[in-house]
This record gives structure tokens, C-alpha cells and sequence, in this order.
């Protein structure tokens, strides 16, 4: 139970965009429509919306509950949550999950939202105008970036990347050193507005490009949205598509990672409602609006607009390789590409910072109701350790393995795990009753009973299913690269030291708890 | 663009779009201009709770 004064959201619109900038990422304008290209256009879609109601929607409901139920008992971090939920010894250390995922997430996050301000920042001086040759620009994100060799970012310490990367720490930590409503809540109210007309302008400018090549008509948007849409944009037939398995997987694993389920970001943020306040609305509307960046906004822009310039493999692509090698070069080709330009990657940096901040909030509401610290000293301590991580991130910059690393490990292994807990923890301990009921006070709409018997069954085998696939695709060779790389060991000894801080310091939160309750 | 390229994108676009604005209009909606729903479980619970009260002071007297 917390001594810190209570803090509430000062406005239902404004936890709405708080978790909804949460949500709102890189993946949204990238992975998403990267996948659906991948997988021949519109038939992906079909999986993704199953994945949507059947994951998606349940586990976003369930932690907004859960995190609302502990937050009226004064815990608003998932040890402390966990805690309430399950009358078990060990659960506030299965909580450790949900301060380990976004702060070591963080950690790389505000890497790649630091390249979004630098590149928005060289479009908006000029400098990324590199012509048309690919391979400039992929030698331009190398060098920024520092793929080339470890730590060569630091041989020019007053250089865009670090700078660009100071800025995006700096801005991190003021906010949410500001507090709930002043900082995180604040700024979303301003920042998700502003994201969403960066992207309309965009999408505006893409969907007017007509056939930019008239010695090319069949690049053309109407065949650019075809190449996004299309049921059959491979020569295959849907049937045969969704006997495709690994597009199941993927759909599943997109569905997630883009609406931050099993983050530890929701339960927090959900656990500043006040008891009598809506939830069952308020997570719907969230989902809601990270669906909407996602497909109506990100499935209309990042494809069509390659494929026009750059025809049909041009539209495919890794998130990096999409984003920062193709885009630059379509933008380059485009009437008003500069402005457009800067307007998208100033798009992504709202869009990762207002995710970035909501990674952090988790750890500060730990560090001050389990420790006993005030925001100031919560935030400096985060700060040294964040900081910490993000430079051996930025260190072991070669072939960005520190970041894949900690990516795959955190931001995938242990967001599965922390989802699959979740889920269990609210259908079979928590109990679905209580958790319907607890959605129910004070809602705006009612949620279907069919909801209880999806997230006690159907999410929890759907999710592990998803995740023993995916182990069994990709742990094996994960471990292999232990002995074969000084970056990847070295990040593994770093998480691992976090893990057990982290533990440590539930350790202590876990005895200051009990010693206040056996006092009252 | 073929047929079912069109229906795909308006379903899908559409319907995430529509959903959204939807949600936003209910949440805008003025404070009081709708009743909170508390649900049937709220009810269940009350009368289980009311219940089992019943059951313990039926047993102490």
C-alpha cells in the first residue's frame, strides 16, 4: 500500500490518449503493413482480426481491470498488483516482468525515437536529400546508426546521433519527472492530436501521388493500395494463404506487440483510475485508437507509397529497412518529399515518444510506492539505470546485435510470458466473476459475457500456442549466438544484473509491505 | 485494385475507423447524458454477499 499522495488522470480523454500514445509505436506505420505485404495483401487481415478479438481485446480488458482493482488499493506497479490479485509469496516476484519489459525496452526505444527526431531534424535542414540511389541511404542510416563497427557513434561525441539521443533521454525524463497528469498526460493530450495530423497530411499527399511515372503506369496508387488489399496480390488463393501458418503467427504476435498488451504499461496506467470511473469504455476506445493509427492510417501510407516509386519489392521489408532505407528514397521522388519527409519521421517520434515515457512510469510507481522514494529520486535512479543500458546498447551498435538482443529476449520472450501470467492470473485466480464486475462499476458500455469464457480458455492456449511456436522456431538458435557473440553475451550479463536488482528491490518493497500492514 | 481489394480495404478501414469514432462519441459525450451501467454481476454479487450475511447471522443467533 502506497504513502505517496494519490495520483489520479485528470480527465477520461486524457488516459485515453495516454494509453493509446502507449500503444501507438513504430510498429503501427511500419511492421503492420510491412506483414500485410509480406503476406499477399489483404488475407492477412483475416487473421489479424481474429487475433484482435480473441487476444487483442480480452487481455487489454483484463489488464485495465486488474490494474484499476490494485490501483484502489494503493499499488499501482505490477509487483504490488500482483500482490493483491494472488494471496501467493511468489507473486510480487512474477511481477518483476512487468518492471523489467518496459524499462529495458526503453532502453532501446529511445535509440530508435532519437533517429526519428534526427532524421525529421535532416529533413527539415536539407540534409537528407541523397538522390536516388539506394544505396545512400542505407550507407547514411548505417553511419547514423553506427551498424558499421561497435561504438563508433562515440567517435564523434558531438555528432547528430548522440546529440539526437541526449535530446530524446533529456525529454523522457523531464516529462515524466512532471508527474502523471502535468507530464504524461499532458503531453499526450497534445501529442496524439498532432501525430494524427502529421499522418492524415501524409496520407493525404500519398493517396493524391496518381502515377508519378508516366512511363510506368502500372505504378500507380490505385495499384499501390492493390498491392496492401488485394486478396490475391500474390497469385495465390486465399484458402491456400490462410493455410499458412507462420501468417497466423504473425498476426497473433502483431495484434500484441501493437496494442503493448503484456507490457506492464496498461495495468499501471489503468491502476491511476479512480474506483468509480469508467474502464470497460476507456480500454475499448484505446484499442480502438491504436487499430485506427494501425490500419486506417498505417495500412494507407507506407506500402502504396512504395510501391508507386518503387514497384512491388520495394513495398516489402524489416521495420528499419522500410522506414528509414525505402521511405527516404520514395520521399526523395516525390513532389513536396522534403516536407513529407520530415512530417513522417516527426510522426514516428511522437509516436515513439509517446510510448517511450509510458515505459517508464511502470518503474517509477515501484521505486516510490515499494521503496519509498519521491518522484525526483525515482526518476534519477531510473535515469542512471536506463541510461546505463542505453549506452551498451549504443556501444554494441554493430550489426545492432545488443539491441536484437535485448529485443528478442525482453521484447518478445518476456512480454509472452508476461502476457500468458496475466492471463491466468485474471481468468483462474482473480477469477472472471470478479473481473467482469470489477470492468462493470461505473461503466459506459457493457462488455460481453462471452468475455469471461474467452479470456479463461480461448486467450490462454491461443497465446500458448503462439508462444511455443515461436520458441520452438527461434530460441535454439538465439542461444547458439551466446558463444559466438561478445555483444549479445554482454547484453545477456546486463539483463540479467537488472533481473536481479530488480528482484532485490521487490525484496525490500515485499517487507516494507508487510511491516505497514502488520502496523495498520 | 481488384473487387476484393476494395472490399477488404473498406472493411477493414472502414470498420476500424467507424469503431473509433464511435468510441470517441460516447466518450465525448457530455457527463450524465448516459446512465453508468452497473452490470448484472454487480447485482449477483450484492445478493450473494447479502446472502451469505443473512446465512452467518441466522447461524450466531
Amino acid at each position: 500500500m502506497s504513502k505517496q499522495s494519490p495520483e489520479n488522470w485528470s480527465s477520461k480523454i486524457g488516459v485515453i490518449l495516454a494509453v493509446t500514445g502507449s500503444a501507438v509505436g513504430l510498429g503501427n506505420f511500419l511492421r503492420f503493413p510491412g506483414l500485410a505485404a509480406k503476406y499477399d495483401g489483404g488475407a492477412f487481415m483475416i487473421p489479424y482480426f481474429i487475433a484482435l478479438l480473441l487476444i487483442g481485446l480480452p487481455l487489454a480488458w483484463a489488464e485495465w481491470a486488474m490494474g484499476r482493482y490494485g490501483g484502489t488499493r494503493g499499488f499501482h506497479s505490477a509487483p504490488g498488483i500482483f500482490r493483491v490479485l494472488w494471496k501467493n509469496p511468489a507473486a510480487p516476484y512474477l511481477g518483476v516482468l512487468g518492471l523489467i519489459v518496459p524499462v529495458v525496452i526503453y532502453m532501446y526505444y529511445v535509440f530508435i525515437e532519437s533517429w526519428c527526431l534526427g532524421y525529421a531534424w535532416h529533413y527539415l535542414t536539407g540534409a537528407l536529400d541523397l538522390g536516388r540511389d539506394p544505396e545512400a541511404y542505407k550507407t547514411f542510416f548505417g553511419n547514423y546508426v553506427g551498424i558499421g563497427a561497435d561504438a563508433s557513434i562515440f567517435s564523434n561525441i558531438f555528432g547528430a546521433p548522440l546529440i539526437f539521443l541526449v535530446i530524446c533521454i533529456a525529454l523522457n525524463f523531464i516529462l515524466i519527472n512532471r508527474g502523471l497528469t502535468r507530464g504524461i498526460e499532458l503531453f499526450c493530450l497534445w501529442a496524439m492530436p498532432a501525430l494524427a495530423v502529421c499522418a492524415v497530411l501524409v496520407l493525404i499527399r500519398v493517396l493524391t501521388l496518381g502515377t508519378p511515372d508516366p512511363s510506368k503506369p502500372e505504378l500507380n496508387v490505385l495499384n499501390g493500395l492493390g498491392q496492401m488489399w488485394n486478396l490475391d496480390a500474390g497469385n495465390k488463393s486465399l484458402w491456400e494463404q490462410l493455410a499458412n501458418g507462420k501468417m497466423w503467427m504473425e498476426a497473433a504476435g502483431q495484434i500484441f506487440f501493437s496494442l503493448s498488451v503484456g507490457f506492464g504499461v496498461i495495468i499501471t496506467y489503468a491502476s491511476y483510475m479512480r474506483r468509480n470511473d469508467d474502464i470497460a469504455l476507456s480500454s475499448t476506445t484505446a484499442v480502438a485508437g491504436n487499430e485506427f493509427f494501425e490500419v486506417s492510417l498505417g495500412g494507407m501510407i507506407t506500402v502504396p507509397a512504395a510501391f508507386v516509386f518503387l514497384g512491388a519489392a520495394g513495398a516489402v521489408g524489416g521495420t528499419f529497412a522500410l522506414g528509414f532505407n525505402t521511405l527516404p528514397l520514395v520521399f526523395d521522388q516525390m513532389p513536396l518529399g522534403q516536407l513529407v519527409g520530415f512530417l513522417w519521421f516527426f510522426l514516428l517520434f511522437l509516436a515513439a515518444i509517446t510510448s517511450s515515457i509510458s515505459m517508464l512510469q511502470p518503474a517509477i510507481a515501484f521505486l516510490q510506492e515499494g521503496l519509498g522514494l519521491n518522484r525526483g529520486r525515482a526518476v534519477a535512479l531510473l535515469c542512471g539505470v536506463g541510461t546505463l543500458g542505453t549506452l551498451l546498447i549504443v556501444w554494441f551498435s554493430k550489426d545492432l546485435a545488443a539491441m536484437d538482443t535485448l529485443d528478442f529476449w525482453v521484447g518478445t520472450f518476456c512480454i509472452y510470458l508476461l502476457a500468458c501470467a496475466q492471463t491466468l492470473i485474471f481468468g483462474w485466480i482473480f477469477g472472471t466473476k470478479r473481473g467482469l464486475e470489477e470492468l462493470g462499476r461505473g461503466a459506459d458500455i457493457r462488455i460481453p459475457r462471452l468475455f469471461a469464457f474467452v479470456i479463461k480458455y480461448i486467450s490462454p492456449v491461443y497465446l500458448l500456442i503462439v508462444f511455443v511456436v515461436w520458441a520452438w522456431q527461434d530460441v535454439g538458435s538465439r542461444l547458439d549466438d551466446f558463444s559466438e557473440s561478445a555483444a549479445v553475451r554482454w547484453s545477456l550479463i546486463f539483463l540479467i544484473g537488472v533481473f536481479v536488482l530488480f528482484l532485490w528491490w521487490i525484496r525490500i518493497a515485499v517487507k516494507r509491505w508487510r511491516a505497514q500492514e502488520a502496523r495498520s | 485494385m481488384t473487387l476484393a481489394g476494395w472490399i477488404v480495404m473498406l472493411l477493414s478501414v472502414g470498420g476500424t475507423t467507424a469503431f473509433f469514432f464511435w468510441c470517441i462519441r460516447r466518450v465525448l459525450r457530455p457527463p450524465g447524458s448516459t446512465g453508468k451501467i452497473h452490470g448484472v454481476l454487480d447485482t449477483e454479487l450484492e445478493i450473494e454477499e447479502e446472502e451469505r450475511k443473512r446465512r452467518r447471522e441466522g447461524r450466531g443467533s
